[in-house]
């Protein structure tokens, strides 16, 4: 497999394997290294590569895997996961602002869901997987994914109906 | 009724029992601008996840296909097989301990033996001037010898003087 091959095969979801780092990991410093890893790992393992059925679901699930183990080890503890994507919103327009604020409180929110809902979340309303793709990636049956994704979506709603009503956090 | 629809869509999207399609259409509903006054909490939501949709990841991957050419590696490997050799092979085909008592030995024999030889040309020397003396004495019996050929050469004048007579 040359390089060339090795880039089309893996640019479709590169960017998915970035935005569920992103999504488990916070900071996007750690999300771009956790990427990065990934796709090293796809890269050295090449010719093992035509062996995988799908190597879109596997990466998706090293990235789980990656990260979760990214979050639980020592590392991670001493070095807390700050993150400092605060863009500088320089449009002074007040609605965009507040419609960027919101925006913005759904991420909280997400950060606040345990790790399986997040991944869940992330995997369904962002990356529009079929809850088959998602039950190979995450290795569980569909029912108990679809009773997770509801309780997180509930849980959002719950969150959001709060800010959104008395702006309590 | 397009808003009773939604409704009832998002009531299947909080049980997580909606579709693909029907959470696309969830998701163009709160994306456009007209959502009725009490879905407007839901629209941050959608709007969150179009948006993630289009984070993209920009940062490089160094893929590198040569292998790296360890050669500094290699030539502190050489350099220490080098060494090695260095210690090893003059220890090998150099003189053993044995070789070198026996040539010790060789050199006092030898060292001994020029004693005694030159103890033998002194002696020699001695007898040397002797014979000088000696070589002295056949001189002058040679002078003699010359001095009787002479006495000779007259006593033949003489006979042939006689004989004439």
């Amino acid at each position: 497999m040359k390089q060339t091959d090795f880039v089309s095969l893996v640019m479709p979801f590169k960017d998915k394997v970035f935005r569920l780092a992103k999504r488990l990991l916070v900071s996007r410093e750690e999300a771009e290294d956790a990427t990065q890893e990934i796709l090293l790992k796809l890269w050295n393992n090449k010719q093992k590569i035509g062996d995988y059925k799908n190597v879109e679901a596997f990466s998706m699930t090293m990235t789980k895997n990656f990260c979760l183990d990214r979050l639980k080890s020592k590392q991670a503890q001493n070095l807390k996961i700050v993150h400092s994507n605060y863009t500088d919103n320089s449009s002074s327009l007040q609605k965009q602002v507040e419609a960027k604020d919101s925006v913005d409180w759904v991420s909280k929110i997400m950060d606040d869901l345990p790790e399986q809902q997040k991944i869940i979340v992330q995997l369904r309303d962002i990356e529009e997987y079929d809850f088959a793709e998602i039950a190979k990636m995450l290795d569980m049956n569909e029912t108990a994914i679809r009773v997770n994704l509801s309780r997180a979506r509930k849980t959002i709603r719950e969150k959001l109906t709060n800010t959104h009503q008395y702006g309590i956090k | 009724m397009v808003l009773n629809n939604i409704e009832k869509l998002i009531e299947k999207y909080n049980n997580a029992e909606t579709s693909l399609a029907e959470e696309k259409q969830l998701k163009a509903y709160f994306n456009s601008d007209d959502v009725a006054p009490h879905l407007e909490q839901y629209k941050p939501l959608f709007q969150y996840f179009s948006l993630s949709q289009q984070e993209q990841f920009t940062k490089d991957v160094p893929l590198n296909t040569k292998k790296k050419t360890r050669l500094y590696q290699w030539i502190s490997v050489a350099a220490v097989a080098v060494l090695m050799l260095g210690i090893i092979v003059p220890k090998i085909l150099g003189p053993s301990d044995e070789e070198l008592k026996q040539r010790e030995l060789a050199m006092e024999t030898y060292n001994r033996t020029m004693e005694a030889l030159s103890l033998v040309s002194l002696g020699m020397n001695e007898g040397k001037e002797q014979l000088t003396n000696l070589a002295l004495v056949g001189e002058n019996i040679n002078e003699g010898a010359q001095q009787a050929s002479r006495l000779s050469e007259f006593n033949q004048v003489t006979n042939r003087i006689l004989k004439n007579k």
